[in-house]
């Protein structure tokens, strides 16, 4: 490296933590106020919890449609909603629960812990942590709004041509889910850059691979697998809105095109979204069960290659979803194989999960429920899996609520239940108060016993033929009394969800005041006050081993971690970037202020969705040169830096 | 600058990290590397686009092709633009390097002008087809690969645009100038999946004929 003058250079002083020091970083940090505030803030905390909150709130939406479901569904011959209503709700229930709730959720965990985790400040980008929570929002609010409109998307999250062409649906139904699935694309890659750069660069000193907490390892693999699945739905869908607006020929069968061409580029991203929406709560649950275990995790580096390895196999499966599309044999006995193949990944998890909780001395509280009952879900919900994997008993299982039994074991019970041991784990970092443990068991039972009252009968109703997606049964078929389970099930599930809501009310207001570290875990955000300052860490922590806060104990680090006196980086809003494996000081990076860029950009953009929408051309190329003038002005170099040496602030 | 290990010692009474670069200098910033990341996925993007004319030309086979192969009348000379454009680009990048403002802005604007003469010539061979986005699956291929390789280099020439305009407003100097290499990294990368499309588009078709 050539030698750099002097004002591009900076000598991180190192000290203790002081009042003084907190005092001048808190100036430094603390955004504007106000509603320029509130729009323009790029502090992963309140981003995070933003993230969760939007998430939740279409997570309750997506109930609901599911309710009223299961209403129609209670027994036969039911004329709550008609064929085009039920249509459009399951359509929605799960557009919204697969891409408005489930990752979104994640990444709001991800977006508050990761920098906390870390041992940094803020995340790579914050600027464009803002922008992905903006548009995300924004991508949901554009596919609500076809309720509005009065043309609800209504061919199914999966949306398979022909029946989403123009000929067949000729409304703007599907046009609010292509071009809303777009923009939503548009926030999981920015989001999922952001998460891949922050893990790489911005790990504390001292915090090599190996020393990362596995929530960490799930998140960020699951960003590669975005960075390249992702593009395939965006161009799929890019190509539908194509086929319906102007008349190309990609997915029609007239002038050769291909209804299947749909399916794979459908599937080689929605099969891979299975992990994205699995691994980072699998993450989540392996860094909370060690906790009230009272011991670390067993088989750590096995757990995060299992990560990895699921992933990286999860993208070579997605014909599989396609078994009974008439596909050649060679492919089907491939892609069969394929998937058997990803038990073992899961299996290795499995056996990890289990025995950190044989060898240890479980401390029965609300996350440990929650995280121990994911483990039964992911067995079940595994071993499913590996009968629909096998395509002599996936063509008999094909389409029947068999499938969807598979398919909510994986998502609500190893999502959810993650998420919801991650809320009760994370919530007293995130607001500094408890959530009152009572009423969490209390909940825990009705969420427990509602799901699997909810979604283990739909096995046999499966079994017995019962297909998916029709809106009314005849009676006589023998499907009455499992449906009726289902129905009675989904309402107990709704009643602990409630419940949990209520216990996030109360605690946030009136829970009992949590403490830095109320769980007595052992990693670095548990160092510091609850709720964390806005500058996270005082000075910057130098991790010396795997379990910062239980070094104590379990005598295992080559050093001792550092967490009271470190690098202050207090000349502006610094954080330190490190090197990618060993995490060796690189250099100091300025973090961006607060800016209502990211929050214009975003409206603009959406104007744009919105203007194509509604076959708007002029419209829409305003819109589309104000969002590149958005990030134009968002980008825009300051010659001088703003933090040189000395200077208290930019 | 003292080397420092990631084995935190005992006592911290002396740890220093010496004296590091200041923001993103010489040293490659987040943002390059937040770069690389949009680089990877949208190749992969670019993947998927060629993996769905692929998948149509082995269904239907020579069928599949219109009558009259696209040649190499426009397509070599396109691609001859771009190949000059990196270089160019690459010269203004090390213009800044060693402090020259001027070659810098002569560099990314000359890069950006050859990006804009390759999409008017790109433009002048689409009117020059004798099929349209919906004739046939074909068509509808072709547009939608050769318009997203163009909605690509109609970003790259914006971004180069807009380093041109910040270098004069004096905004970078010989280390400070991360947003340039950025902006030449996307570039590059435009250039090299054109190699891809010009492949899958002008070349193959020949193979099998």
């Amino acid at each position: 490296m050539p030698q750099l003058p002097a004002q591009y250079t900076q000598e991180p002083e190192i000290g203790p933590i002081t009042q003084e020091l907190r005092a001048s970083l808190a100036k430094t940090w603390e955004g504007e106020t106000g509603l320029r505030g509130w729009l323009g803030t790029v502090d992963h905390k309140i981003l995070g919890i933003r993230y969760i909150i939007t998430a939740f709130v279409f997570l309750i939406l997506g109930g609901l449609e599911a309710l009223v479901m299961r209403i129609q569904l209670a027994g036969p011959e039911q004329t709550l909603l008609t064929p085009e209503q039920y249509n459009e709700l399951f359509s929605m229930h799960g557009i919204t629960m697969i891409f408005l709730y489930a990752l979104p959720i994640l990444s709001g965990f991800s977006i508050f812990l990761f920098p906390l985790l870390l041992g940094t400040r803020d995340m790579a980008f914050p600027r464009l942590n803002a922008f992905s929570y903006w548009v995300f929002l924004f991508s949901g609010l554009f596919i609500y709004a076809s309720f509005l409109a009065g043309a609800v998307p209504n061919a199914g999250w999966f949306n398979y041509p022909p029946y989403s062409l123009k000929q067949y649906n000729p409304g703007m139904n599907i046009d609010f889910y292509a071009l809303g699935m777009i923009l939503l694309g548009i926030s999981t890659t920015t989001g999922s850059i952001n998460f891949l750069i922050t893990f790489l660069r911005l790990r504390a000193p001292g915090m090599s691979l190996n020393r990362t907490p596995v929530m960490l390892w799930g998140t960020t693999t699951i960003s590669v697998g975005n960075l390249l699945a992702v593009p395939a739905v965006s161009l799929a869908f890019f190509l539908l809105w194509l086929d319906r607006q102007y008349g190309t020929h990609f997915y029609g069968v007239e002038e050769g095109g291909k209804p299947l061409l749909w399916q794979h580029l459908f599937w080689l991203y929605a099969h891979p979204w299975v992990y994205i929406i699995v691994l980072p709560a699998m993450g989540m649950v392996s860094d909370i069960l060690p906790v009230f275990c009272r011991r670390p995790l067993v088989g750590y580096s096995l757990v995060v290659l299992a990560t990895v390895t699921t992933m990286i196999l999860g993208f070579g499966v997605w014909v599989h979803h396609m078994f009974a599309t008439g596909i050649p044999f060679l492919s089907l006995s491939y892609f069969s194989g394929a998937s058997f193949i990803i038990t073992i990944p899961s299996a290795v998890s499995v056996f990890a999960w289990v025995a950190t909780i044989w060898v240890g001395r479980p401390v029965i509280k609300t996350p440990f429920l929650y995280s121990a009952s994911f483990i039964v879900m992911f067995v079940i919900a595994g071993v499913s899996g590996v009968m629909t994997a096998s395509v002599p008993a996936d063509l008999q299982l094909h389409d029947t609520y068999f499938v969807l039994a598979h398919l909510h074991y994986t998502i609500v019970g190893i999502n959810l239940f993650g998420v919801l041991a991650g809320l009760y784990f994370w919530f007293p970092k995130m607001t500094g108060r408890m959530m009152n443990e009572r009423l969490g068991v209390i909940a825990f039972w009705f969420v427990f016993f509602g799901f699997n009252l909810t979604f283990l009968p739909m096995h046999w109703t499966g079994l017995m033929g019962m297909p998916r997606r029709i809106y009314t049964y005849p009676a006589g078929t023998g499907w009455d009394l499992t449906n009726m389970l289902t129905t009675v099930g989904s309402f107990v599930m709704a009643f602990g969800i409630l419940l949990v809501l209520i216990n996030v009310m109360q605690g946030r207001w009136f829970g009992k005041r949590a403490g830095p570290n109320p769980w007595d875990a052992p990693t670095l955000e548990w160092s510091m006050p609850s709720p964390p300052p806005v500058y996270n860490f005082a000075v910057q922590p130098m991790v010396a081993s795997r379990h910062p806060l239980w070094e104590d104990r379990l005598g295992e680090g080559t050093g001792r971690t550092a967490l009271d006196r470190g690098p202050m980086l207090d000349k502006g809003k610094q954080q330190l970037i490190t090197s990618m494996f060993d995490s060796e000081p690189l250099l100091v990076s300025k973090v961006a202020s607060d800016s209502l860029w990211p929050f214009f950009a975003t409206l603009t953009m959406t104007g744009f969705f919105a203007a194509l929408l509604f076959h708007w051309p002029y419209a829409a190329g305003v819109l589309g040169v104000l969002t590149l003038l958005c990030g134009f002005f968002w980008n825009w170099p300051h010659a001088q830096l703003e933090q040189v040496a000395g200077s208290q602030n930019a | 600058m003292p080397e420092t290990t990631h084995e935190i010692p005992d006592e911290q009474r002396d740890i220093s990290f010496g004296r590091l670069p200041l923001g993103s200098t010489d040293a490659r910033g987040n943002g390059w590397f937040g770069m690389a990341a949009l680089v990877v996925t949208e190749a992969c993007l670019f993947a998927y686009l060629l993996f769905s004319y692929y998948y149509m030309a082995f269904h239907f086979g020579r069928d599949w092709l219109p009558d009259e192969l696209p040649g190499f009348k426009f397509s070599v000379p396109m691609t001859a633009l771009l190949f000059t454009s990196s270089a160019v680009v690459w010269i203004g990048e090390r213009g800044i390097q060693k402090g020259r403002n001027w070659i810098c802005v002569a560099g990314l604007s000359g890069g950006a002008l050859l990006g804009i003469a390759f999409v008017a010539l790109e433009a002048v061979e689409w009117a020059d087809k004798d099929f349209t986005l919906s004739t046939d699956s074909y068509a509808s291929l072709y547009f939608t690969v050769t318009g997203f390789h163009m909605a690509h280099v109609v970003g790259g020439v914006l971004m180069l645009l807009t380093m041109a305009l910040w270098a004069a407003l004096g905004k970078f100097d010989a280390h400070r100038r991360d947003p340039i290499s950025i902006a030449a990294f996307y570039w590059h990368f435009v250039d090299a999946v054109w190699i891809a499309v010009f492949t899958t588009i002008y070349v193959t078709p020949h193979l099998f004929n």
